[in-house]
């Protein structure tokens, strides 16, 4: 919110300077985000006093003289301005000066006449008529004649001054006005504030006929409106203007300017209807009509519905509440009599509004951060006092005053010194604490206890909802908070921590993982059905079950991801653009499953562990060996199955997780299709080796053995012996190593070393080498046994397969 | 005898000088060293001594054989230093090739930082939950004091999935999770992703923050303070302090921004504080009354209270990182800069 530092001081007495200020509010929670110097664009332009004022022949120019004080007594200017005259005084930049916006004035011949600098207008100096009265006149300034020469202009045209740019809290609603924030600065200060004048007299004429009416007291607990007529419109007074601008609004009318007065000093925005205008001299507050419309001041129509508030005539709408005013009931320049509007509406009824409609204005701003009846009540009363003070209408004595009934006094609560400094762990001094509330403007009666307080908060804070821990923020952001003093739980109780069995093994798997060379990604929790449609997910999947977020950000994030492997291929994708030709990636994070659709309670959120590798020495052994270690980590064997069926995966270099038997996951080749139409250079398409898989984490971890316990190893040497082999070419090693397994007990494991195809072994064949690792249980095993062993390997081969040894 | 002794010394030594590998040494061996070499038929011949003689002589031969082992013994030495001096000359490598390496991957840079702030918690005593990411307006928002048209709803664009179902805007729903299963004493920390409608170069619409809770009697702000100064102290560095100041959250008040004395030029004014000494780091304050009662913990016996530290921030100033995009691109150039 912007509040000029000039404005600010007709409420306070600030003796020190503007930087000061921004640091002491910092300390009490008011971060002052822009401090604008308003003339700090302005260097070097002083006060002038033309001397001489000589016209250059042939030209439209004029050769002046000027006096610029302590720059220079006689500093020749040449200017173009038709309204220079001398003895006129007016801004000159001297050379080496700058303007706003950081225009550069340096001396420089003109027609081959040397001129020093330049003479300035309103304008150029970034000034209007409501900044400084003449600014705008056609030419240059005329300053006053009791300027001084030499003088920097800033201080003469009003722009040594400062607009404090604050952050409001939204806690802190009382704030959003410069006799908001003027309170905050009494106190930190400690300084008395000086109130604006609210005071008016009626004329004592009475309207009988109007009538105002609130249908929709939830949605309008106060509305205050007050008859004004003998309206004169005309221009605001200087003072006026200079503020309405100071804050970037434009001057319209005297009465119009009062209604924006109000809102920027007091925080209350207000409204003007014309009398005249209004049908019936009724106003009713209501709910629309379904379909009734409007057209605001801006000239836009709208169509509305019951969840909008409008102000209404007998007859018709006339305003949006709390949003914008009717173009049918607008002030204009033969208004002669006026209603005034000060209420409070229900803050979200406003902000439905004004973000229903997109009709967003600083009234609905105001409204929406909440506005207390203190407020209206003092706007309207500050609006009638400026009716009076500029003359420029007759104050009746027909009023209204409709309320839901709210009461009209502060908050009142008992608390205690000793409550609050329990709550800061220091002791703030009482005599400390009285004088911050005080000048907080909270009424506080010490208790003859010297420590219980009966404390009545302003009728303006309505953030005070508890007691003590509202009252130790007061005392601690007046009081510094560079008195609490750092301890160490000196009262708590000890307590154990740190991660837990569950979360321990989600490092574990990281790190196994990142031992794999996979590196871990972090990729949005959201995408959307481009990325299913991207990996040829049928469209009645269950992964096509997914949440939709209502409000998405944009059309690329709006659904929960039911998988992670899109996430992770966009990534490969992303890295492939960029030149990294080869990587391993993986992500651990939940999946989100809908109960039901549309939603009604909560998804489950499962965790599930995605993984990618792409380049062009990746292969399917590679992760499938990379999944196996992830296995071997927590204790678990998995077997693998081919998976043809999987949308995205290759069907003949694709297989499913199996963990004693369920499935828990696939991984493999990304499948062909899916890679041609991969966002790639096409140079690069084809060379794209990329694999991809996905393991249901939460399935995997519910197969690992709570407690562990070594099994004894053998005290007798293990045995191997290789066994080449000639089978069809259909038959899989998994088939041939399941058979010879079942065939003897002392066959540990086995382990295919060796494969290869000739013409000498024939079409369809292939000849493969195992290693048969024989573990003894009881006693070392003799060649013969080993024999005995193979034998039956052989045996079961043969029986089950029609294999024979080479 | 003697004489034939004389004639065979000389005829070994050229022998063995004329030896140029490992066969010939072991053929010589045979010739002279053997069962059936020349030294072994002259102690055969001894017998044909005169029985006199026969002891001096028995000596003399088996000096000459022992001159003969130890002689071929040190051309044995000698050839296998040269053996081996030739084996490992033709096996050198060039060390200054590039290495073979089984590289391995790396932790996201946010689940590194996330793990040291775990672990500065987890030594004073702080349990880890982590609550659901898809949340109950209940839990996100009414039970924190966020009620239905508390301008704080709007401090934060939301993600609704359903009218009464969110994407969750912060960690702080697991204040009340955690205080509705358990009573005080309490010190939880709660890391997680969190969402809101907001996408610039500092905003990410999915983000990470950690929540930390901790709820006792006689809990109070200089408690608070004196916990982030440990923390900040632990992430950042011996002597970095805190600073606090007033700010808003509804379910604090007091409530406070905490601001950390710049690591970067120790409080003096550089880019990274923007001149002013200090860089925001995360946000605090007393729990509020009303979550307390929320949750059915008595105000008026217990206090607390919490934190949110958001974790790219953290990683961002850690690391030097200046786009929060970076963390989220994937790049692996970026990641695999971080190691543990």
């Amino acid at each position: 919110m912007k509040v000029p530092f000039s404005w600010l001081k007709q409420y306070v007495d600030i003796d020190i300077t503007a930087q000061e200020l921004e640091e002491k509010l910092f300390g009490c929670g008011f971060e002052v985000e822009e401090l604008i110097d308003l003339g700090g664009g302005i260097d070097k332009v002083v006060v002038g006093v033309v001397t001489e004022a000589t016209p250059l022949e042939g030209t439209h120019l004029f050769v002046c003289k000027v006096d610029c004080g302590e720059y220079g007594k006689d500093i020749q200017i040449l200017t173009g301005a038709p309204n220079v005259y001398a003895g006129m005084h007016t801004p000159a930049a001297l050379d080496g000066s700058t303007l706003p916006g950081g225009v550069k004035i340096k001396a420089r011949p003109m027609r081959g006449i040397p001129s020093n600098g330049m003479l300035c207008s309103g304008e150029e100096l970034g000034l209007n008529d409501d900044l400084f009265p003449g600014a705008e006149v056609y030419g240059l300034m005329d300053l006053p004649k009791d300027t001084v020469p030499g003088t920097p202009i800033q201080d003469v045209v009003g722009l040594n001054d400062y607009i404090f740019d604050i952050s409001i809290t939204a806690n802190r609603p009382d704030c959003q006005s410069v006799l908001g924030m003027a309170r905050e600065v009494a106190a930190v200060l400690d300084k008395p504030l000086k109130m604006p004048a609210t005071d008016y007299t009626p004329s004592g004429f009475v309207d009988e006929s109007l009538d105002i009416t609130v249908e929709a007291p939830d949605l309008c607990p106060r509305y205050l409106g007050h008859y004004v007529r003998n309206i004169t419109p005309s221009q605001s007074p200087a003072w006026m203007r200079r503020h309405l601008a100071l804050c970037g609004l434009r001057s319209i009318s005297n009465v119009v300017d009062i209604t924006n007065y109000v809102m920027l000093e007091i925080g209350q925005p207000m409204h003007a209807f014309d009398m005249d205008t209004l049908e019936s001299h009724r106003i009713i507050v209501r709910r629309a009509a379904e379909g009734e419309k409007i057209v605001t001041l801006d000239e836009k129509e709208f169509t509305l519905s019951n969840q909008n508030l409008v102000i209404c005539d007998g007859h018709k709408p006339v305003a949006l509440a709390g949003v914008m005013g009717g173009l049918n009931s607008e002030i204009k320049d033969t208004t002669t009599q006026l209603l005034f509007e000060a209420a409070k509406f229900a803050r979200d009824s406003v902000r439905k509004t004004a973000r229903g409609l997109g009709q967003n204005t600083d009234s609905s701003s105001h409204f929406e951060k909440g506005i207390c009846e203190y407020t209206t009540e003092l706007g309207m009363a500050r609006a009638l006092h400026l009716i009076e003070e500029l003359g420029c209408g007759e104050i009746t004595s027909t009023s209204f005053d409709v309320s839901a009934g709210a009461p009209r006094t502060g908050k009142q609560f008992a608390a205690s010194v000793s409550g609050i400094n329990a709550i800061l762990g220091i002791d703030v001094p009482t005599e400390e604490v009285l004088r911050i509330l005080k000048a907080l403007c909270f009424e506080v009666e010490l208790a003859a206890d010297g420590d219980t307080m009966n404390v009545v908060a302003p009728r303006w804070r309505e953030d005070i909802e508890i007691g003590e821990p509202d009252l130790a923020e007061e005392v601690i952001r007046e009081y510094g908070y560079e008195h609490i003093v750092p301890t160490f739980l000196k009262k708590a109780t000890v307590t154990t921590g740190g991660w837990n069995a569950v979360q321990k093994n989600h490092i574990k798997t990281k790190r196994t993982m990142c031992t794999q060379g996979y590196t871990e990604a972090s990729t949005m929790a959201f995408y959307s059905d481009a990325e299913l449609d991207a990996l040829h997910i049928a469209a009645d999947a269950p992964e096509r079950n997914v949440i939709r977020i209502l409000n998405p950000i944009s059309s690329n994030l709006t659904i929960m991801r039911p998988l992670i492997v899109p996430s992770l291929l966009n990534v490969v994708v992303e890295n492939l653009k960029r030149g990294n030709a080869a990587g391993r990636l993986f992500e651990l994070a939940n999946i989100y499953i809908p109960k039901q659709i549309p939603v009604t309670e909560l998804p489950e959120e499962r965790l599930h562990l995605g993984f990618a590798a792409f380049g062009k020495d990746e292969d399917f052994f590679k992760m499938k060996g990379a999944v196996e270690v992830l296995g071997e980590a927590f204790g678990l064997h998995f077997d693998v199955e081919r998976a043809a069926d999987v949308a995205w995966l290759h069907p003949g270099i694709a297989a499913y997780v199996l963990c004693d038997g369920e499935r828990i996951g696939m991984f493999g080749k990304l499948a062909n299709d899916v890679t041609a139409e991969l966002k790639l250079p096409k140079d690069s398409r084809a060379n794209q080796v990329i694999f991809l898989g996905e393991i249901d984490y939460v399935k995997m971890m519910a197969h690992v053995k709570g407690s562990f316990r070594y099994q004894p190893i053998s005290e007798h040497p293990a045995v191997q012996r290789d066994l080449a082999l000639v089978v069809d070419e259909a038959m899989t090693c998994g088939e041939i190593v399941a058979v010879m397994k079942k065939a003897c007990k002392q066959l540990d494991s086995v382990e295919l070393f060796d494969i290869y195809r000739s013409e000498q072994l024939g079409k369809d064949k292939k000849s493969m080498a195992f290693r048969l690792n024989f573990v003894p249980a009881d006693k070392a095993l003799e060649p013969a046994d080993v024999d005995k062993f193979v034998k039956k390997v052989l045996n079961n081969l043969k029986f089950n397969l029609g294999i024979e040894m080479r | 005898m003697e004489e034939q002794i004389k004639v065979l010394r000389q005829q070994m030594e050229e022998a063995l000088a004329a030896v140029s590998s490992k066969d010939e040494l072991a053929a010589f061996w045979q010739a002279y060293l053997g069962k059936n070499g020349s030294i072994a038929a002259l102690m055969k011949g001894l017998g044909k001594v005169d029985k006199e003689q026969r002891p001096v002589m028995g000596k003399v031969i088996n000096q000459f054989k022992a001159e003969a082992e130890e002689k071929y013994q040190a051309m044995r030495e000698k050839m296998e230093a040269a053996e081996l001096e030739a084996a490992n000359r033709s096996e050198q490598v060039d060390i200054t090739m590039p290495a073979t390496r089984v590289s391995a991957g790396a932790l996201h840079p946010l689940t590194l930082v996330k793990n040291q702030i775990v672990d500065v918690f987890a030594g004073m005593g702080f349990e880890i939950f982590e609550g659901p990411e898809i949340e109950d307006d209940d839990h996100n928002f009414t039970r924190l004091n966020v009620a239905k048209n508390h301008p704080a709803r709007d401090m934060q664009d939301t993600f609704y999935v359903a009218e009464d179902i969110v994407l969750r805007t912060h960690t702080s729903g697991a204040q009340i999770r955690v205080m509705d299963a358990q009573q005080p004493p309490i010190k939880i920390l709660a890391p997680g992703r969190v969402f809101r409608s907001d996408s610039d170069a500092t905003h990410s619409p999915m983000f990470h923050q950690m929540e930390g809770l901790v709820v006792d009697k006689n809990i109070t702000l200089c408690d608070l303070q004196g916990m982030l100064d440990k923390f900040v102290q632990a992430m950042f560095g011996e002597g970095i302090r805190t600073r606090l100041r007033p700010s808003y959250f509804p379910f604090t008040e007091p409530s406070v921004e905490v601001d950390v004395s710049c690591f970067e030029c120790g409080g003096k004014g550089c880019g990274l504080c923007k001149g002013t000494g200090w860089i925001e780091v995360l946000g605090g304050g007393i729990v509020h009354h009303k979550v307390l009662e929320n949750c059915g913990i008595d105000p008026n016996v217990y206090s607390g209270f919490a934190f949110g530290i958001g974790i790219e921030r953290i990683t961002m100033l850690k690391y030097g990182i200046n786009n929060i995009g970076l963390l989220f691109e994937n790049d692996l150039r970026f990641l695999k800069q971080f190691q543990e």
